[in-house]
C-alpha cells in the first residue's frame, strides 16, 4: 500500500489554482522529491498531505487516512519540516525539543533522552540552554530538523530542507537524510536544488504552475527530456543570440540564455571542436553532464532559479 | 427521533473531534506555564498595574472632587468604590480580548507559532482551548490582584465581592471566544485596529466612569445592548452584595456570549488555523 495517495487533488485561493489536480504516489521507504520553481504548489502539497491546507477537491490519503479527516492521527506519523522556520522563540533550545515531544503526548521519560540524541545529531549540544533568538540561521534550520524528528517519524515532510544552509551543512544534512532512509523512514522533499534532488531523491516529479509536468528518477527524466552531455558556449551577451541560428547545426537542440548558449548532443567535446571548426571561437566553453537543471529548462522554458 | 439520527450525531461529535483534536489540550497549557516561567515577570505585572493606575489617579484623585455617587440599589459610595468593579470588568475585557486577538493574529502570522503546533498531532481544537485557557489563568491572576487592592482600600463592603473574580473569568471567557473567533476574519494588521475601535468607546461609556443615567434614553439603550454595561454593573452589584432581578439579566448575558462564543469560535476553527 502507498504511503501517500493524492488523486486530482487541488488547492485554490479564489482565482489562483495553486495546485492543480495533481496525482501521485509514493512507496513506503521511499524517498520522493517535488521539484519546481518558487510558486509552483509545492508547500501547498506538503501542507496539504500534513492536514494543515484544507484541499478544495480531490483525494488525498496518507496511511490509508484522509488528513483532513483525521489530522491529529495522521500527523502522529508525520515530520513536517517547513519552509521557514517556525522555532517557538519564547522557549530555549532544548526546551524547543522537548515541548514540541509534548505536542505528541510523548512522556518526558522519553523526551529527556531523545532531545538529548537530536542535539548531538543536530550538533547544537552547546547551544541546549541557548534562546533560539540567538542561534544562527544555519543552527536555527539543524534545529528545526531535528524537531521534526522527535516522534521518529515514518515519513518525514522536508520543504527546501537546505535552503540558506552553507554547502558544509547542507553535506551534512543530506548524509542525516541517507541515514534516516536506510532505517526506512520515507522522505518528501521539495526543492529547487537540482543537486539536492540527485543526490537525495529516488523518484521525482517536475511541478510547474500547480501541474505536474513530468515525473520519473533523476536518472530517468535526464535521460527523456535531454541529451547525454550539453556543451556550454558564451560569446558575449550582444553575440550570443545572433550566432543561434548558426549554432542549430551542431546540436540535437539549443537553448539560448541570455549570458550563454546551450547546445544539447551526446558528445560535448565533439561539438566544441565542430563548432570551431566553423570558425565561431566562443570566449569560453564547458562541457558538463545533463543534469536536472536541463530537463527543468526543457519543461518549462524557465530556469530554476530566476 | 428515529434510532439513526440518534446514533448518527454522537458519531458526528465523534468525528469532528477526530478531525480537530487529539484530546492533548494539557501540552498547549503546559507551553504556557514553561514560556511564563521563562518570561520576565515584569511583562505579567504590568498587566496587574494598568487598572490599579486607573483606580488611583480617577478614583482617588478625581473622586476626591466629586464626593459620594449613588451606588447600586441608590445608596451614597465613594467614587472609588464606584469605578473599582467597573475597572475589574474592563481590565478582564482587555486582557482577554488582547490575548485572543492581538496575541492570536501574531502567533499565526509572524511567529508561525501555530503552524509549528499544528504539524503535530495536535488540531486546532486544542490550541484554541488551551490558547483560551492561558488567557482565562492571566485574567485569573490578575481578578485575584485587583480584588485584593479594593479590599485593602476599603471599597468593597460586602464578602459577595469575592465573586468577583469567578465573575471576571466569565467577562473574560465571553470576550476571549467572540475575540477569537472574529480574528478568524482578519488578514491585516489594519483590520485589527477595528478592535480598537470598537473597544474604546466601550470602555469609555459603559457606565464605567459615571451613571448610565447622564444618557438619553436612545443612547442608555444602546449602551445596555453592549456586553461590558453588564459586567461593569454585575460586578457593582457583588461588590456591595446588592442583588436584584437584573443581577441574573446580567449574569445571563455572559452565560449566553460565552455559549456563543465557544459556539462561534468552533465553527470558525478550521478557518482561522487551516488555510
Amino acid at each position: 500500500m502507498p504511503v501517500i495517495e493524492a488523486r486530482e487533488l487541488t488547492k485554490t485561493y479564489g482565482e489562483l489554482r495553486a495546485v492543480d489536480a495533481i496525482s501521485f504516489e509514493v512507496s513506503p521507504g521511499e524517498s520522493f522529491g517535488l521539484l519546481g520553481p518558487n510558486g509552483a504548489g509545492k508547500s501547498t502539497t506538503m501542507r496539504m498531505i500534513g492536514g494543515t491546507s484544507l484541499r478544495s477537491s480531490g483525494r488525498l490519503l496518507v496511511n490509508g487516512l484522509d488528513p483532513e479527516v483525521n489530522g491529529p492521527e495522521v500527523r502522529a506519523s508525520l515530520g513536517v519540516v517547513p519552509q521557514q522556520d517556525n522555532l517557538d522563540n519564547e522557549l530555549r533550545t532544548r526546551d524547543n525539543l522537548i515541548m514540541y515531544g509534548r505536542y505528541f503526548g510523548l512522556p518526558y521519560r522519553y523526551l529527556r533522552p531523545r532531545a538529548d540524541e537530536l542535539l548531538e545529531f543536530a550538533q547544537l549540544t552547546e547551544k541546549a540552554g541557548e534562546k533560539v533568538d540567538n542561534l544562527s540561521g544555519g543552527m536555527k534550520r539543524r534545529l528545526t530538523i531535528a524537531r521534526a524528528l522527535v516522534n521518529e517519524p515514518r515519513i518525514l515532510l522536508l520543504d527546501e530542507p537546505t535552503t540558506g544552509l552553507d554547502p558544509q551543512a547542507r553535506h551534512i544534512l543530506w548524509d542525516r537524510l541517507f541515514r534516516l532512509k536506510e532505517q526506512g523512514v520515507t522522505l518528501i522533499v521539495t526543492t529547487h536544488f537540482m543537486d539536492e534532488a540527485e543526490q537525495l531523491c529516488d523518484r521525482l516529479v517536475v511541478m510547474d504552475h500547480g501541474r505536474i509536468v513530468a515525473e520519473g528518477s533523476p536518472a530517468d527524466l535526464i535521460r527523456r527530456f535531454s541529451t547525454r552531455e550539453v556543451l556550454e558556449v558564451r560569446f558575449g551577451s550582444d553575440r550570443n543570440a545572433a550566432l543561434v541560428d548558426r549554432l542549430r547545426a551542431f546540436a540535437d537542440r539549443i537553448e539560448p540564455l541570455p549570458d550563454r548558449v546551450l547546445l544539447y548532443t551526446d558528445d560535448g567535446e565533439r561539438a566544441l571542436e565542430a563548432v570551431r571548426h566553423a570558425g565561431l571561437t566562443p570566449l569560453t566553453s564547458l562541457v558538463r553532464r545533463s543534469s536536472l537543471e536541463d530537463v527543468f529548462l526543457r519543461l518549462t522554458g524557465r530556469s530554476l532559479i530566476d | 427521533m428515529s434510532v439513526s439520527t440518534r446514533v448518527a450525531a454522537p458519531r458526528a461529535v465523534r468525528g469532528w473531534l477526530a478531525a480537530n483534536s487529539s484530546g492533548n489540550v494539557g501540552a498547549v497549557i503546559e507551553r504556557g506555564f514553561a514560556v511564563i516561567r521563562n518570561q520576565n515577570w515584569v511583562i505579567m505585572v504590568s498587566g496587574f498595574f494598568e487598572p490599579v493606575f486607573y483606580l488611583l489617579s480617577m478614583g482617588i484623585g478625581l473622586g476626591g472632587l466629586i464626593g459620594t455617587v449613588a451606588g447600586p440599589g441608590g445608596r451614597p459610595i465613594s467614587y472609588a468604590a464606584f469605578i473599582a468593579p467597573a475597572l475589574l470588568a474592563s481590565s478582564a475585557m482587555n486582557g482577554a480580548l488582547y490575548d485572543s486577538t492581538w496575541n492570536v493574529f501574531f502567533k499565526l502570522r509572524f511567529a508561525k507559532l501555530y503552524q509549528g503546533m499544528l504539524a503535530t498531532s495536535l488540531g486546532p481544537l486544542d490550541v484554541a482551548a488551551g490558547e483560551i485557557f492561558m488567557a482565562l489563568f492571566r485574567g485569573f491572576l490578575y481578578a485575584v490582584g485587583f480584588t485584593g487592592v479594593i479590599a485593602v482600600l476599603g471599597l468593597a463592603t460586602s464578602w459577595w465581592a469575592l465573586a468577583m473574580i469567578p465573575v471576571a473569568l466569565l467577562i473574560a471567557l465571553g470576550f476571549a471566544a467572540l475575540g477569537m473567533a472574529v480574528t478568524s476574519y482578519f488578514t491585516t494588521f489594519q483590520q485589527m485596529d477595528w478592535i480598537n475601535i470598537v473597544l474604546l468607546p466601550m470602555f469609555l461609556f459603559s457606565s464605567t466612569l459615571f451613571p448610565i443615567s447622564v444618557f438619553p434614553e436612545a443612547v442608555q439603550w444602546f449602551v445596555m445592548a453592549m456586553p461590558l454595561w453588564h459586567g461593569v454593573e454585575l460586578m457593582r452589584q457583588l461588590s456591595v452584595g446588592h442583588f436584584e432581578a437584573s443581577t441574573a439579566v446580567h449574569l445571563g448575558y455572559f452565560l449566553v456570549m460565552s455559549v456563543l462564543g465557544v459556539a462561534f469560535t468552533t465553527r470558525r476553527l478550521r478557518s482561522l488555523f487551516l488555510r
